[in-house]
């Protein structure tokens, strides 16, 4: 055995090693005890990749390959580090949205190369070898837009509403159609134009995709790009020939892929009707749904006199919270309430905020133990048991019209039972429609109270007002 | 379809098995409704006012006469042969208890319909005539109580003096036990509760009562297991008993076994204890009583004044309201059994409760019926409660099957034709793929964010392409790797370092 056979032989057996990892961190991830565990099993796992790899790169001797590969990792881990330490929590959904484009990106990079650098292939994987390419670039691409105008939803720099097109559906497919079209035809004759062509196609078809889903299905498109960038790994493990980019890739994808069927389960959608768009749309305005009624203001004070009377509470917090970054003094309520010997619990939505874990990874920064923060099915028993609920920014997971009109565009989605309560406490910012556009009975309720104004300032306020206030 | 609603003949019977507001809403599931002359008299329902909810009025036989039969009792051999073949009666039937009923109703070619019998399952409980019942008992076992005992129910100081609070004891905290605890103590009495489940605790606590539970002494055994006999057990329940007979005024037994005798919790001793004055109501009276020298159906006064009500038609001393409850119950019920809402009853079988109630079809004697399972309820009952998905059909089991075979098929041909090392590669896919869902099916629900800034991460294992693609000695594809390494290390090491930031903010609550 010469070196170089021994070097490629350690190699393979560290990308084993490094998929194992990759897994195991991922099963860290299964409870809060080995979360930070598995998380060192994934540097690990990257480290020895990358070594691996390295040592792979050595070996040829490519000197301005080396001295690139070494300035790409410095300057990339010196923005990643940076950007990951100065991330607020509640831009989490367009930091992710952003990472996704990077990998789709660099699978769109490592395609065009796999064309441009062929390297020597055997005649009969030659059509192989250029099929890989396509789906590669075609993935890559449409992860990368998609991640884009996600990124650009999320973060406010475009306006949230769905893009509507004339016959979009048929965009998307004509789209589709093309792209095998021109696989055929690149895989019988490798034509650089051919795949500018497709390139361009999955762009502008990610584009198209992304922007034509509305706001409120962020959850699942977040989770939805997360599957693609794996997918998009793993046409870059076939097209390069290994396992280990296949693997992580897969692993990855399903998860992602995972991840949006529970957000599609969580809002009773079913996952083609959210990746094709037209929830907005589709809702058919129902004559007489202007279901209005009296609504019932409470002030800071009263609010306070209520809550310190309560014996037990539950705090339902949504996408609201997250933008008026209420959840510190959301936490110092919840510190104060418990003080007293008043229990609190949070009830959180599946798809609460925009990304799925959005209101947990909130109210962790801010410091509420993590027990006291249970999912909807946990906690919707208890909510006919509770004194006094508080929703913070929340609108669509709370609306009783998903449970009792049948002719609601949320019928039938699972919403946190909030109404069942002796009194329902609901901060608003004003009297708006949530992102699914539907009227929410639960505000014009006789147990339902509607604090006006920004949560974070009435929130604190109301702490204030605790101070003075006996039980 | 059409409805008769009849009047009860069995003796002593004021209620009736339909209202003028549960008329209304069974003509709105599509059916026509005939109601017996003077069914509702007893129960404050002139036929004006079931006329007025838009129901027919008739005479027995008419009523008797129709396709479904809504009832309270079982109905007599005459009542019987009223029924036109292929009639469905809905009754209190009891069949658990009267054999013989159910032989006589299998001798017609009718339908019976148990509504006694509705297993006691979430999705039922809108159905469950023993609950609405056994309410209206423990309210009304408060009433009575009230009326024989000489003292107000609540406190006060008037000008008058001081009037002390009445104390009462509700042994068993069910669904009358926990009636009559939230009666007693809206009339202002001091309400303490006794049942061998610690859990109803908050129950019994949130309407209003104290929970008294019963203490044994735990002795430390061999095996280092704290334990209690059931002996130790009675023998601690009977203590306390006796104690609160001494104290209390008025006490409320509601402890009932289905099918079995009442257990005795009052002892005459305990009674012979009580002030006189006191009133005891056993609730149990009918299944041999709770208190020993309850005479069932009479009130007696024992010789040191305590006053004891053995009534068993406790339901039937408010007949509006039983008749109410007990009418919606069977509307919840025809509402399930009119899927179409057109009037027309159908009965499914692969319905628990449908299959549970049925007591005789077409002549066929069905009972009993196969044990229902209450751990497979909850799935079922949510679908149940939301009929408006109705609409959406559910995938065909047939073509997930198909799907998943052609799917196989498709990886086994592409495996077997495309030329290596494609085959190796699609294996490593597909393995990774089931990995991958196992494992993440597994992931917590708050932990999902970091689990997607985890899989941004290795995602970036792409890097590895790119290294590769460096050592390639051409500058456009050096430029194209250099650009998608230096991406894909800004995920790498962002991904990590964001998790870890967000996994060490997740702590839990060590102070308590």
């Amino acid at each position: 055995m010469n070196a170089e056979t021994i070097t490629l032989a350690i190699a393979a057996a560290a990308d084993l090693v490094a998929a194992i990892l990759f897994i195991l961190a991922l099963g860290g991830l299964s409870k809060q005890e080995t979360a930070r565990g598995g998380i060192v099993y994934g540097i690990a796992g990257m480290a020895i990749a990358v070594i691996a790899t390295l040592v792979l790169v050595l070996e040829q001797q490519a000197w301005i390959g080396v001295g690139l590969l070494v300035a790409a990792l410095i300057i990339g881990g010196a923005i990643g580090l940076w950007r990951a330490a100065k991330v607020e929590m509640t831009g989490m959904p367009q930091f992710i949205a952003l990472m996704h484009s990077f990998v789709g990106l660099a699978a769109v990079l490592i395609g065009w190369n796999g064309y441009l650098a062929e390297g020597e292939i055997a005649p009969a994987l030659e059509g192989v070898h250029r099929g890989e390419v396509f789906v590669g670039v075609f993935i890559g691409a449409v992860t990368f837009t998609g991640s884009i105008i996600a990124f650009l939803k999320l973060s406010e720099r475009m306006k949230s509403a769905p893009l509507v097109l004339p016959g979009r559906n048929w965009w998307n497919l004509l789209a589709l159609v093309l792209f095998v079209a021109a696989t055929v035809w690149f895989i019988l004759d490798p034509q650089l134009w051919l795949l500018v062509v497709v390139t361009i196609i999955a762009l502008l078809l990610g584009l198209h995709l992304v922007a034509s889903i509305g706001g409120g299905d962020m959850p699942v498109v977040i989770s939805m790009l997360n599957s693609y960038s794996g997918w998009a790994a793993a046409a870059s493990g076939f097209l390069l020939d290994s396992d280990l980019l296949i693997v992580t890739g897969a692993l990855v994808g399903s998860s992602g892929a995972y991840l949006s069927y529970i957000m599609c389960k969580a809002m009773n959608r079913s996952f083609i009707s959210v990746i094709l768009g037209g929830y907005g749309i589709a809702a058919p305005a129902k004559k007489g749904e202007e279901e209005q009624g009296e609504i019932h203001e409470i002030g800071v004070q009263e609010a306070a006199q209520t809550l310190a009377e309560a014996k037990s509470v539950i705090i339902t917090p949504g996408y609201g919270m997250a933008v008026a970054q209420a959840q510190y003094p959301v936490a110092e309520l919840t510190r104060q309430l418990r003080d007293r010997g008043i229990e609190v619990r949070f009830g959180i939505h599946p798809v609460a905020g925009r990304l799925p874990g959005h209101m947990n990874v909130l109210l962790a920064e801010a410091k509420v133990p993590y027990d006291i923060v249970l999912e909807m099915d946990e906690i919707n028993e208890d909510f006919a048991s509770t004194s006094v609920v508080l929703v913070i920014g929340a609108n669509d997971t709370v609306n009783p019209a998903a449970a009792e009109e049948p002719g609601s565009p949320i019928a039938g989605m699972p919403v946190l039972h909030v109404w069942e309560a002796e009194e329902v406490i609901v901060f608003k910012r004003s009297m708006a429609s949530g992102y699914a556009g539907v009227q929410n009975p639960l505000f014009y309720r006789d147990n339902t109270r509607m604090l006006f104004g920004d949560a974070k300032e009435r929130v604190e306020e109301i702490v204030r007002a605790l101070v003075s206030v006996s039980a | 379809m059409r409805i008769g609603i009849v009047a009860e003949s069995a003796a002593g019977e004021t209620r009736v098995a339909g209202t003028p507001s549960t008329v209304a809403q069974l003509i709105k599931l599509g059916y026509q409704v005939t109601v017996e002359r003077g069914a509702g008299v007893d129960a404050s329902f002139p036929d004006a006012d079931f006329e007025a909810a838009g129901a027919a009025i008739g005479d027995a036989a008419t009523a008797w006469g129709a396709d479904v039969v809504l009832a309270i009792n079982a109905p007599s051999d005459a009542e019987l042969a009223r029924l036109h073949d292929g009639a469905t009666l809905v009754a209190w039937l009891s069949p658990g208890l009267n054999p013989e009923l159910v032989d006589r109703l299998a001798a017609r070619p009718i339908t019976a319909l148990a509504v006694d019998a509705v297993p006691r399952i979430s999705r039922a409980q809108s159905m469950d005539v023993l609950s609405s019942t056994a309410n209206i008992a423990g309210y009304r076992a408060v009433v009575e109580a009230a009326n024989e005992f000489g003292r107000f129910f609540t406190g006060q100081v008037t000008a008058a003096g001081k009037v002390p609070p009445a104390k009462v004891l509700v042994a068993g905290a069910g669904v009358a036990g926990l009636a009559a605890i939230g009666a007693a103590s809206s009339l202002g009495a001091i309400v303490r509760a006794t049942d061998p489940r610690p859990e109803v605790a908050d129950q019994v606590k949130s309407i209003g009562g104290t929970y008294l539970p019963v203490e044994v002494a735990v002795e430390q055994s061999a095996d280092g297991y704290a334990k209690a006999t059931s002996a130790d057990y009675d023998a601690a329940a009977a203590r306390l008993y006796a104690e609160q007979a001494r104290d209390v005024d008025i006490i409320i037994t509601t402890a009932n076994i289905p099918g079995r005798k009442a257990p005795v919790l009052i002892t005459a001793a305990d009674v012979a204890a009580m002030k006189s004055g006191s009133v005891i109501v056993d609730l149990a009276a009918a299944n041999g009583g709770n208190v020993e020298g309850t005479v069932p159906g009479e009130k007696i006064v024992t010789a040191n004044g305590v006053t004891i009500i053995g009534y068993t038609d406790l339901a039937r001393r408010l007949p509006a309201q039983a008749s109410q409850l007990y009418g919606q119950n069977l509307v919840n019920l025809l509402k399930l059994l009119t899927p179409g809402k057109d009037g027309v009853l159908t009965l499914d079988h692969e319905d628990i409760v449908q299959r549970a109630i049925t007591v005789v079809q077409g002549g066929e004697k069905l009972w009993p019926p196969p044990p229902v399972s209450v751990s497979a309820a909850p799935p079922q009952a949510a679908a149940a409660e939301a009929p408006a998905v109705a609409a959406k059909k559910p995938f065909p089991v047939a073509g997930k099957v198909a799907l998943v075979a052609v799917g196989l098929a498709a990886l086994l041909a592409v495996d077997a034709i495309a030329p290596a090392p494609l085959p190796q590669h699609i294996t490593v896919l597909a393995l990774a793929v089931v990995i991958g869902f196992y494992v993440i099916g597994k992931v917590a629900h708050a932990l999902h964010t970091p689990l997607m800034s985890v899989t941004n991460a290795i995602s970036g294992i792409v890097v590895v392409g790119a290294m590769l693609q460096l050592s390639v000695d051409d500058w456009t594809v050096r430029i194209l790797a250099f650009v998608g390494a230096l991406l894909v290390s800004i995920n790498i090491f962002g991904g990590f370092a964001v998790t870890r930031r967000m996994l060490r903010m997740f702590q839990k609550d060590v102070a308590r």
